[in-house]
Protein backbone atom coordinates (compact mmCIF):
# COMPACT_ATOMS: atom_id res chain seq x y z
CA UNK A 1 0.00 0.00 0.00
CA UNK A 2 1.09 3.80 -1.07
CA UNK A 3 1.23 6.30 1.40
CA UNK A 4 -1.39 8.94 1.80
CA UNK A 5 -1.29 12.71 1.90
CA UNK A 6 -2.94 15.57 2.59
CA UNK A 7 -2.71 18.60 -0.01
CA UNK A 8 -5.44 20.72 0.44
CA UNK A 9 -8.66 21.73 3.08
CA UNK A 10 -11.53 23.74 2.52
CA UNK A 11 -15.09 24.49 3.65
CA UNK A 12 -17.99 27.10 3.72
CA UNK A 13 -19.30 28.74 6.90
CA UNK A 14 -21.69 26.05 9.26
CA UNK A 15 -25.34 27.70 10.12
CA UNK A 16 -28.17 28.10 9.22
CA UNK A 17 -27.49 29.35 5.74
CA UNK A 18 -31.05 30.32 3.97
CA UNK A 19 -29.70 31.80 1.32
CA UNK A 20 -27.16 28.90 0.53
CA UNK A 21 -28.41 25.75 -1.71
CA UNK A 22 -27.48 21.83 -1.42
CA UNK A 23 -25.34 22.04 -4.85
CA UNK A 24 -23.62 25.68 -3.95
CA UNK A 25 -22.51 24.37 -0.57
CA UNK A 26 -20.22 21.57 -1.96
CA UNK A 27 -18.86 23.29 -4.89
CA UNK A 28 -17.68 26.22 -2.55
CA UNK A 29 -15.47 23.58 -0.42
CA UNK A 30 -14.60 21.99 -3.12
CA UNK A 31 -13.04 25.08 -5.32
CA UNK A 32 -11.69 26.21 -1.85
CA UNK A 33 -9.80 23.09 -1.62
CA UNK A 34 -8.93 22.38 -5.07
CA UNK A 35 -7.38 25.97 -4.98
CA UNK A 36 -5.47 25.28 -1.46
CA UNK A 37 -3.91 22.07 -2.97
CA UNK A 38 -2.77 24.36 -5.73
CA UNK A 39 -4.03 21.45 -8.26
CA UNK A 40 -6.39 21.88 -11.10
CA UNK A 41 -9.53 20.12 -12.11
CA UNK A 42 -8.08 17.94 -14.55
CA UNK A 43 -5.32 16.54 -12.07
CA UNK A 44 -8.60 14.94 -10.31
CA UNK A 45 -8.96 10.89 -10.91
CA UNK A 46 -12.06 10.18 -9.03
CA UNK A 47 -14.31 12.11 -5.84
CA UNK A 48 -15.96 10.95 -2.66
CA UNK A 49 -19.09 12.60 -1.09
CA UNK A 50 -20.38 12.01 2.63
CA UNK A 51 -23.76 12.81 2.75
CA UNK A 52 -26.12 11.35 5.31
CA UNK A 53 -29.54 12.06 3.97
CA UNK A 54 -30.23 14.43 0.84
CA UNK A 55 -33.32 12.30 0.11
CA UNK A 56 -35.27 13.26 3.29
CA UNK A 57 -33.58 16.82 3.82
CA UNK A 58 -33.89 17.90 -0.11
CA UNK A 59 -35.67 15.64 -1.75
CA UNK A 60 -32.53 14.78 -3.63
CA UNK A 61 -30.80 11.33 -4.54
CA UNK A 62 -28.13 10.36 -7.00
CA UNK A 63 -26.22 13.70 -5.73
CA UNK A 64 -22.31 11.90 -6.60
CA UNK A 65 -23.33 12.62 -10.29
CA UNK A 66 -24.74 15.75 -9.42
CA UNK A 67 -21.58 17.27 -7.46
CA UNK A 68 -19.74 16.11 -10.06
CA UNK A 69 -21.30 17.60 -13.17
CA UNK A 70 -21.94 21.04 -11.01
CA UNK A 71 -18.14 20.60 -9.99
CA UNK A 72 -17.25 20.54 -13.86
CA UNK A 73 -15.31 17.13 -13.15
CA UNK A 74 -17.56 14.75 -15.37
CA UNK A 75 -16.45 12.29 -16.61
CA UNK A 76 -14.46 11.24 -13.40
CA UNK A 77 -16.05 8.62 -11.10
CA UNK A 78 -18.17 10.03 -8.15
CA UNK A 79 -19.36 8.06 -5.10
CA UNK A 80 -21.33 8.86 -2.42
CA UNK A 81 -20.99 7.16 0.90
CA UNK A 82 -23.54 7.21 3.70
CA UNK A 83 -22.99 6.40 7.83
CA UNK A 84 -25.55 8.61 9.10
CA UNK A 85 -23.20 11.32 10.76
CA UNK A 86 -20.14 9.36 10.32
CA UNK A 87 -20.46 9.97 6.10
CA UNK A 88 -17.21 12.06 5.80
CA UNK A 89 -15.12 9.93 7.26
CA UNK A 90 -16.53 6.92 5.78
CA UNK A 91 -16.10 9.19 1.82
CA UNK A 92 -12.21 10.06 3.34
CA UNK A 93 -11.47 6.40 3.84
CA UNK A 94 -12.52 4.81 1.03
CA UNK A 95 -10.81 7.75 -1.19
CA UNK A 96 -7.54 6.72 1.24
CA UNK A 97 -7.60 2.95 0.10
CA UNK A 98 -8.35 4.56 -3.37
CA UNK A 99 -4.49 6.52 -3.66
CA UNK A 100 -2.93 3.26 -1.14
CA UNK A 101 -4.18 0.82 -3.37
CA UNK A 102 -2.87 2.70 -6.82
CA UNK A 103 -5.80 3.20 -8.28
CA UNK A 104 -5.81 6.97 -8.23
CA UNK A 105 -3.21 9.56 -7.64
CA UNK A 106 -5.40 13.10 -6.73
CA UNK A 107 -9.11 12.33 -5.13
CA UNK A 108 -11.30 14.78 -3.72
CA UNK A 109 -13.44 13.98 -1.15
CA UNK A 110 -16.31 16.45 0.32
CA UNK A 111 -18.93 16.30 2.63
CA UNK A 112 -21.86 18.03 2.28
CA UNK A 113 -25.57 18.12 4.19
CA UNK A 114 -27.77 21.07 3.80
CA UNK A 115 -30.76 20.38 6.95
CA UNK A 116 -32.61 23.67 7.27
CA UNK A 117 -34.58 23.45 3.83
CA UNK A 118 -37.02 20.85 6.01
CA UNK A 119 -39.41 22.18 8.66
CA UNK A 120 -38.73 19.09 10.94
CA UNK A 121 -35.23 18.05 10.61
CA UNK A 122 -35.87 15.83 13.60
CA UNK A 123 -37.65 13.06 12.34
CA UNK A 124 -34.58 12.68 9.57
CA UNK A 125 -32.35 12.72 12.06
CA UNK A 126 -33.96 9.86 14.14
CA UNK A 127 -33.53 7.77 11.16
CA UNK A 128 -29.87 7.14 12.56
CA UNK A 129 -31.39 5.61 15.54
CA UNK A 130 -33.28 2.11 15.34
CA UNK A 131 -36.94 3.21 13.61
CA UNK A 132 -38.56 0.12 14.47
CA UNK A 133 -37.39 -0.58 18.07
CA UNK A 134 -36.27 2.72 19.25
CA UNK A 135 -37.92 5.83 17.52
CA UNK A 136 -41.64 4.04 16.96
CA UNK A 137 -41.59 4.08 21.02
CA UNK A 138 -40.81 7.77 21.64
CA UNK A 139 -36.66 7.08 21.69
CA UNK A 140 -35.79 10.85 20.07
CA UNK A 141 -32.06 11.16 19.03
CA UNK A 142 -31.34 13.46 21.83
CA UNK A 143 -32.74 10.98 24.45
CA UNK A 144 -30.72 8.07 23.27
CA UNK A 145 -27.82 10.34 24.35
CA UNK A 146 -29.62 11.35 27.25
CA UNK A 147 -29.87 7.85 28.48
CA UNK A 148 -26.39 7.12 27.94
CA UNK A 149 -25.98 10.39 30.37
CA UNK A 150 -27.96 9.56 32.79
CA UNK A 151 -26.38 6.02 33.38
CA UNK A 152 -22.91 7.18 32.75
CA UNK A 153 -23.78 9.90 36.18
CA UNK A 154 -25.43 6.74 37.85
CA UNK A 155 -22.01 4.90 36.96
CA UNK A 156 -19.26 7.26 37.53
CA UNK A 157 -21.20 10.54 39.50
CA UNK A 158 -20.69 12.73 36.77
CA UNK A 159 -22.23 16.46 37.74
CA UNK A 160 -24.21 18.19 35.62
CA UNK A 161 -22.11 21.38 36.14
CA UNK A 162 -19.07 18.99 34.95
CA UNK A 163 -21.02 17.95 31.80
CA UNK A 164 -21.86 21.64 31.18
CA UNK A 165 -18.39 23.15 31.27
CA UNK A 166 -18.09 20.69 27.70
CA UNK A 167 -19.97 23.09 26.22
CA UNK A 168 -18.43 26.21 27.75
CA UNK A 169 -14.50 25.43 25.91
CA UNK A 170 -16.21 24.55 22.56
CA UNK A 171 -17.80 28.09 22.35
CA UNK A 172 -14.29 29.34 23.80
CA UNK A 173 -12.96 27.83 21.28
CA UNK A 174 -15.44 28.40 18.33
CA UNK A 175 -15.69 32.53 19.21
CA UNK A 176 -12.01 32.18 17.38
CA UNK A 177 -13.47 30.31 14.74
CA UNK A 178 -14.99 32.13 11.53
CA UNK A 179 -16.44 29.16 9.53
CA UNK A 180 -18.15 28.16 13.47
CA UNK A 181 -22.12 28.30 13.60
CA UNK A 182 -22.04 30.34 17.06
CA UNK A 183 -18.44 32.24 17.23
CA UNK A 184 -19.66 33.69 20.85
CA UNK A 185 -18.56 32.76 24.54
CA UNK A 186 -21.41 31.25 27.11
CA UNK A 187 -21.57 30.41 30.78
CA UNK A 188 -21.62 27.85 33.31
CA UNK A 189 -25.04 29.17 33.72
CA UNK A 190 -26.67 29.46 30.55
CA UNK A 191 -25.67 25.94 29.72
CA UNK A 192 -27.13 24.83 33.10
CA UNK A 193 -30.33 27.48 32.88
CA UNK A 194 -31.23 26.23 28.99
CA UNK A 195 -34.25 24.70 28.25
CA UNK A 196 -34.39 20.86 28.46
CA UNK A 197 -34.58 18.94 25.86
CA UNK A 198 -34.06 15.34 26.68
CA UNK A 199 -33.11 15.35 30.32
CA UNK A 200 -30.48 15.26 31.81
CA UNK A 201 -29.60 17.08 28.00
CA UNK A 202 -30.56 20.69 27.68
CA UNK A 203 -30.42 22.19 24.67
CA UNK A 204 -26.52 23.80 25.26
CA UNK A 205 -25.57 20.56 25.23
CA UNK A 206 -27.07 19.82 22.10
CA UNK A 207 -25.31 20.29 18.69
CA UNK A 208 -27.05 22.59 16.33
CA UNK A 209 -29.31 21.61 13.05
CA UNK A 210 -26.64 23.19 10.67
CA UNK A 211 -26.09 23.59 6.91
CA UNK A 212 -22.23 23.00 5.61
CA UNK A 213 -19.59 21.22 3.48
CA UNK A 214 -15.94 20.90 3.67
CA UNK A 215 -13.70 18.62 1.04
CA UNK A 216 -10.25 17.67 1.34
CA UNK A 217 -7.86 16.45 -1.86
CA UNK A 218 -6.37 13.61 -0.91
CA UNK A 219 -2.76 12.33 -2.87
CA UNK A 220 -0.51 9.79 -3.62
CA UNK A 221 2.29 10.90 -0.55
CA UNK A 222 4.99 11.10 -3.79
CA UNK A 223 2.87 12.47 -6.36
CA UNK A 224 1.90 15.37 -3.04
CA UNK A 225 5.19 16.84 -3.91
CA UNK A 226 4.68 18.18 -7.38
CA UNK A 227 1.87 20.41 -6.02
CA UNK A 228 3.15 21.49 -2.90
CA UNK A 229 6.01 22.38 -0.37
CA UNK A 230 7.37 19.31 1.23
CA UNK A 231 6.81 20.54 4.69
CA UNK A 232 2.98 21.28 3.83
CA UNK A 233 2.38 17.92 3.47
CA UNK A 234 0.46 16.52 6.32
CA UNK A 235 -0.03 12.03 6.12
CA UNK A 236 -2.72 10.30 6.93
CA UNK A 237 -1.32 7.66 9.16
CA UNK A 238 -4.40 5.86 10.15
CA UNK A 239 -7.67 5.35 9.03
CA UNK A 240 -9.45 2.89 10.88
CA UNK A 241 -13.36 2.06 10.30
CA UNK A 242 -15.67 0.34 12.93
CA UNK A 243 -19.25 -1.07 13.65
CA UNK A 244 -21.58 -1.94 16.43
CA UNK A 245 -25.30 -2.62 17.33
CA UNK A 246 -27.55 0.19 15.79
CA UNK A 247 -29.68 -0.17 19.34
CA UNK A 248 -28.25 1.34 22.35
CA UNK A 249 -30.26 -1.23 24.16
CA UNK A 250 -28.60 -4.08 22.16
CA UNK A 251 -24.99 -2.97 24.13
CA UNK A 252 -23.68 -4.40 27.03
CA UNK A 253 -22.39 -1.01 28.10
CA UNK A 254 -24.05 1.92 27.17
CA UNK A 255 -20.98 4.26 28.85
CA UNK A 256 -18.86 3.46 26.38
CA UNK A 257 -18.31 3.09 22.64
CA UNK A 258 -17.02 0.06 21.61
CA UNK A 259 -16.90 1.06 17.85
CA UNK A 260 -14.29 3.97 19.01
CA UNK A 261 -12.20 2.01 21.49
CA UNK A 262 -11.74 -0.92 18.78
CA UNK A 263 -10.70 1.59 16.06
CA UNK A 264 -8.89 3.83 17.99
CA UNK A 265 -6.75 1.31 19.46
CA UNK A 266 -6.14 -0.30 15.63
CA UNK A 267 -5.00 3.33 14.46
CA UNK A 268 -2.88 3.69 17.07
CA UNK A 269 -0.98 0.73 16.55
CA UNK A 270 -1.15 1.65 12.21
CA UNK A 271 0.47 4.66 13.23
CA UNK A 272 2.66 3.20 15.66
CA UNK A 273 1.94 5.68 18.19
CA UNK A 274 0.30 5.66 22.07
CA UNK A 275 -2.02 8.05 23.04
CA UNK A 276 -0.18 10.54 24.83
CA UNK A 277 1.76 11.04 21.52
CA UNK A 278 -1.45 13.24 20.21
CA UNK A 279 -0.99 16.93 20.17
CA UNK A 280 -4.53 18.06 19.04
CA UNK A 281 -7.89 16.13 18.91
CA UNK A 282 -11.63 16.38 16.84
CA UNK A 283 -13.67 14.02 19.29
CA UNK A 284 -17.88 13.90 17.73
CA UNK A 285 -19.68 15.89 20.60
CA UNK A 286 -23.14 16.12 19.10
CA UNK A 287 -23.79 15.83 22.52
CA UNK A 288 -21.82 17.04 25.54
CA UNK A 289 -21.95 13.42 26.97
CA UNK A 290 -20.06 12.16 23.75
CA UNK A 291 -17.44 14.28 24.08
CA UNK A 292 -16.49 12.80 27.42
CA UNK A 293 -16.93 9.67 26.50
CA UNK A 294 -14.68 9.98 23.38
CA UNK A 295 -11.97 11.26 25.35
CA UNK A 296 -11.80 7.25 27.53
CA UNK A 297 -12.16 5.53 24.17
CA UNK A 298 -9.31 7.32 22.76
CA UNK A 299 -7.03 6.27 25.87
CA UNK A 300 -6.58 10.22 26.86
CA UNK A 301 -7.73 9.12 30.21
CA UNK A 302 -9.25 6.50 32.19
CA UNK A 303 -12.92 5.58 32.32
CA UNK A 304 -14.94 7.98 34.50
CA UNK A 305 -12.41 10.76 34.72
CA UNK A 306 -13.02 12.70 31.77
CA UNK A 307 -15.74 14.99 34.07
CA UNK A 308 -12.91 16.53 36.20
CA UNK A 309 -10.65 16.96 33.53
CA UNK A 310 -12.69 18.93 31.36
CA UNK A 311 -14.42 20.94 34.52
CA UNK A 312 -10.53 22.39 35.12
CA UNK A 313 -10.55 23.00 31.34
CA UNK A 314 -7.73 20.78 30.70
CA UNK A 315 -8.52 19.88 27.27
CA UNK A 316 -8.38 24.42 26.40
CA UNK A 317 -6.13 24.89 23.16
CA UNK A 318 -3.35 26.06 25.63
CA UNK A 319 -3.71 23.25 27.92
CA UNK A 320 -0.39 20.99 28.82
CA UNK A 321 -0.91 17.77 30.43
CA UNK A 322 -3.99 16.73 27.91
CA UNK A 323 -4.05 16.80 24.07
CA UNK A 324 -6.18 20.24 23.18
CA UNK A 325 -9.54 18.81 22.05
CA UNK A 326 -12.22 20.26 19.59
CA UNK A 327 -9.84 23.70 18.96
CA UNK A 328 -12.49 24.13 16.61
CA UNK A 329 -15.15 24.70 18.96
CA UNK A 330 -16.51 21.11 18.08
CA UNK A 331 -20.09 20.05 16.55
CA UNK A 332 -21.53 21.84 19.41
CA UNK A 333 -19.75 25.28 18.54
CA UNK A 334 -18.25 24.88 15.04
CA UNK A 335 -21.75 23.52 13.48
CA UNK A 336 -22.79 19.63 12.96
CA UNK A 337 -23.84 19.34 8.61
CA UNK A 338 -23.70 15.40 9.60
CA UNK A 339 -22.25 14.47 6.08
CA UNK A 340 -19.59 17.19 5.92
CA UNK A 341 -18.60 16.70 10.23
CA UNK A 342 -16.36 13.86 9.15
CA UNK A 343 -14.31 16.14 7.06
CA UNK A 344 -14.25 19.22 8.58
CA UNK A 345 -12.79 17.59 11.95
CA UNK A 346 -10.29 16.24 9.83
CA UNK A 347 -9.94 19.40 8.43
CA UNK A 348 -9.24 20.91 11.47
CA UNK A 349 -6.54 18.33 12.35
CA UNK A 350 -4.95 18.93 9.04
CA UNK A 351 -4.84 23.14 9.33
CA UNK A 352 -3.77 22.57 13.11
CA UNK A 353 -0.75 20.48 12.03
CA UNK A 354 0.26 22.42 8.88
CA UNK A 355 -0.34 25.92 11.00
CA UNK A 356 -2.14 27.39 8.70
CA UNK A 357 -2.93 30.72 8.75
CA UNK A 358 -6.42 29.67 9.06
CA UNK A 359 -6.02 28.68 12.50
CA UNK A 360 -3.62 31.47 14.18
CA UNK A 361 -5.76 32.39 16.56
CA UNK A 362 -6.61 29.07 18.04
CA UNK A 363 -2.97 27.29 17.16
CA UNK A 364 -2.74 24.68 19.15
CA UNK A 365 0.96 23.87 20.28
CA UNK A 366 2.21 21.12 17.96
CA UNK A 367 5.10 19.10 20.15
CA UNK A 368 4.81 15.58 18.90
CA UNK A 369 3.41 15.87 14.89
CA UNK A 370 0.37 14.00 15.74
CA UNK A 371 -3.45 14.33 16.02
CA UNK A 372 -6.41 12.62 15.88
CA UNK A 373 -10.16 12.43 14.44
CA UNK A 374 -13.11 10.61 15.95
CA UNK A 375 -16.62 10.34 13.88
CA UNK A 376 -19.66 8.52 15.03
CA UNK A 377 -22.55 7.42 13.27
CA UNK A 378 -25.94 7.49 15.21
CA UNK A 379 -25.44 6.64 18.71
CA UNK A 380 -22.14 4.67 17.57
CA UNK A 381 -23.46 2.05 15.52
CA UNK A 382 -20.46 3.31 13.06
CA UNK A 383 -17.14 5.19 14.00
CA UNK A 384 -14.21 6.26 11.79
CA UNK A 385 -10.89 7.35 13.16
CA UNK A 386 -8.00 9.05 11.69
CA UNK A 387 -4.45 9.81 12.71
CA UNK A 388 -2.83 12.40 10.95
CA UNK A 389 1.03 13.75 11.33
CA UNK A 390 3.41 16.09 9.53
CA UNK A 391 5.54 13.08 9.61
CA UNK A 392 5.33 10.22 7.03
CA UNK B 1 -47.47 1.77 6.43
CA UNK B 2 -50.00 -0.10 7.88
CA UNK B 3 -48.15 -3.35 6.69
CA UNK B 4 -44.86 -2.78 8.67
CA UNK B 5 -46.50 -2.31 12.37
CA UNK B 6 -48.73 -5.42 11.39
CA UNK B 7 -45.59 -7.49 10.51
CA UNK B 8 -44.17 -7.00 14.34
CA UNK B 9 -47.70 -7.76 16.42
CA UNK B 10 -46.67 -10.61 17.86
CA UNK B 11 -43.42 -8.59 19.34
CA UNK B 12 -44.71 -5.93 19.92
CA UNK B 13 -48.40 -6.97 21.87
CA UNK B 14 -47.16 -10.59 22.73
CA UNK B 15 -43.62 -9.90 23.73
CA UNK B 16 -42.22 -12.64 22.34
CA UNK B 17 -38.53 -12.66 21.79
CA UNK B 18 -36.33 -15.84 20.47
CA UNK B 19 -33.69 -17.97 22.53
CA UNK B 20 -31.16 -19.36 21.03
CA UNK B 21 -30.78 -22.95 22.46
CA UNK B 22 -27.24 -23.42 21.25
CA UNK B 23 -25.82 -20.11 24.12
CA UNK B 24 -28.88 -19.50 25.93
CA UNK B 25 -28.85 -15.64 24.63
CA UNK B 26 -32.27 -14.54 24.40
CA UNK B 27 -32.73 -11.58 22.23
CA UNK B 28 -35.79 -9.06 21.69
CA UNK B 29 -36.69 -8.34 18.96
CA UNK B 30 -35.90 -11.76 17.17
CA UNK B 31 -33.52 -11.72 14.86
CA UNK B 32 -32.44 -14.17 11.94
CA UNK B 33 -28.91 -15.24 13.34
CA UNK B 34 -27.47 -15.12 16.98
CA UNK B 35 -24.04 -13.33 16.67
CA UNK B 36 -22.78 -15.70 19.19
CA UNK B 37 -22.84 -18.61 17.38
CA UNK B 38 -23.95 -17.74 13.47
CA UNK B 39 -24.22 -20.59 11.72
CA UNK B 40 -24.79 -22.91 14.83
CA UNK B 41 -27.79 -20.44 15.38
CA UNK B 42 -30.96 -22.76 16.63
CA UNK B 43 -33.50 -20.26 18.08
CA UNK B 44 -37.14 -20.52 19.44
CA UNK B 45 -39.43 -18.31 20.15
CA UNK B 46 -39.89 -17.22 23.83
CA UNK B 47 -42.84 -15.07 26.11
CA UNK B 48 -40.54 -12.70 27.67
CA UNK B 49 -42.12 -12.00 31.54
CA UNK B 50 -42.22 -8.16 31.10
CA UNK B 51 -40.95 -7.64 34.66
CA UNK B 52 -37.65 -5.70 34.52
CA UNK B 53 -35.83 -2.91 35.99
CA UNK B 54 -35.07 0.46 34.71
CA UNK B 55 -31.65 0.57 33.45
CA UNK B 56 -31.14 4.32 32.08
CA UNK B 57 -33.61 6.34 30.95
CA UNK B 58 -34.54 10.31 29.92
CA UNK B 59 -37.31 12.26 30.58
CA UNK B 60 -38.08 14.03 26.86
CA UNK B 61 -39.14 17.51 26.41
CA UNK B 62 -38.89 18.32 23.30
CA UNK B 63 -40.79 15.60 21.21
CA UNK B 64 -41.35 14.46 17.23
CA UNK B 65 -44.94 15.47 16.00
CA UNK B 66 -46.81 12.32 16.63
CA UNK B 67 -46.08 12.20 20.16
CA UNK B 68 -45.87 16.17 21.37
CA UNK B 69 -49.42 15.95 23.49
CA UNK B 70 -47.74 13.24 25.53
CA UNK B 71 -44.48 15.53 26.57
CA UNK B 72 -42.46 15.65 28.89
CA UNK B 73 -42.64 11.85 28.50
CA UNK B 74 -39.81 9.16 30.22
CA UNK B 75 -38.39 7.11 27.84
CA UNK B 76 -36.38 4.34 29.26
CA UNK B 77 -34.22 1.48 28.54
CA UNK B 78 -35.58 -1.77 30.66
CA UNK B 79 -33.48 -4.52 31.91
CA UNK B 80 -35.91 -7.38 31.76
CA UNK B 81 -35.32 -10.46 34.17
CA UNK B 82 -34.50 -12.78 30.88
CA UNK B 83 -31.48 -10.37 30.54
CA UNK B 84 -32.54 -8.65 27.65
CA UNK B 85 -32.95 -4.81 26.86
CA UNK B 86 -35.54 -2.94 25.38
CA UNK B 87 -36.36 0.69 25.01
CA UNK B 88 -39.95 1.86 25.99
CA UNK B 89 -41.81 4.91 27.96
CA UNK B 90 -42.43 4.50 31.78
CA UNK B 91 -46.11 5.40 32.32
CA UNK B 92 -48.14 5.64 35.10
CA UNK B 93 -46.26 8.23 37.53
CA UNK B 94 -44.43 11.47 37.67
CA UNK B 95 -41.41 11.73 35.34
CA UNK B 96 -39.33 12.22 38.53
CA UNK B 97 -40.24 8.99 40.53
CA UNK B 98 -38.23 7.44 37.65
CA UNK B 99 -35.07 6.38 39.34
CA UNK B 100 -32.26 3.89 37.64
CA UNK B 101 -33.00 0.57 39.28
CA UNK B 102 -36.64 0.92 39.77
CA UNK B 103 -39.11 -2.66 39.31
CA UNK B 104 -41.61 -2.02 36.52
CA UNK B 105 -44.12 -4.50 34.40
CA UNK B 106 -44.91 -4.30 30.88
CA UNK B 107 -48.46 -2.90 29.95
CA UNK B 108 -50.00 -2.57 26.82
CA UNK B 109 -50.90 0.72 25.43
CA UNK B 110 -51.26 2.99 22.99
CA UNK B 111 -47.87 4.06 21.37
CA UNK B 112 -48.66 6.88 19.38
CA UNK B 113 -51.61 8.94 18.91
CA UNK B 114 -51.66 9.29 15.09
CA UNK B 115 -48.55 7.72 12.67
CA UNK B 116 -48.14 9.07 9.11
CA UNK B 117 -50.98 7.85 8.10
CA UNK B 118 -53.38 7.82 10.27
CA UNK B 119 -52.97 4.40 12.15
CA UNK B 120 -52.99 4.65 15.91
CA UNK B 121 -50.03 2.29 16.70
CA UNK B 122 -50.42 -0.01 19.68
CA UNK B 123 -47.13 -1.44 21.84
CA UNK B 124 -46.05 -1.59 24.96
CA UNK B 125 -44.67 0.49 27.60
CA UNK B 126 -43.62 -0.18 31.46
CA UNK B 127 -45.01 1.01 35.04
CA UNK B 128 -43.95 1.19 38.10
CA UNK B 129 -44.47 -2.41 40.21
CA UNK B 130 -46.67 -1.79 43.36
CA UNK B 131 -44.48 -3.18 46.08
ZN1 LIG C 1 -26.29 -18.45 20.35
Amino acid sequence: MRDVAIIGYGQTKFGELWERSFRSLIVEAGVKAVEAAGIDGKDIDEMYVGNMSAGLFVGQEHIASLIAEHAGLNPIPSTRVEAACASGSLALRQAVLNVASGASDVVLVGGVEKMTDVVDATSAISSASDQEWEALFGATFPSLYAMMAQRYMYEYGLTLEELSMWSVIMHENASKNRYAQFPFKITLDQVLNSSPVAEPLRLLHCSPVSDGAAALIVCDAEKAKEFVNEDEIIYIRASVQASDTIALHSRESITQLKGARVASEKAYKMANISPDKIDVAEVHDCFAINGLILMEELGFCKKGEAGKIVYNKEIAIDCDKYPAINPSGGLKAAGHALGATGIRQVGEVYWQLKQDKEVKDRQVEIKNGYGITVNVGGTGGTVCVHILSNKK
Amino acid sequence: MVVRSWRHIKERYNLIGVRCKNCGTVYFPSREICPKCRRKTDFEDIKLSGRGKVYTYSVVHVAPKDFEKQAPYVIAIIELEEGVKITGQVVDCKPDEVYIGMPVEVVFRRIKEDGDDGVITYGYKFRPVEN
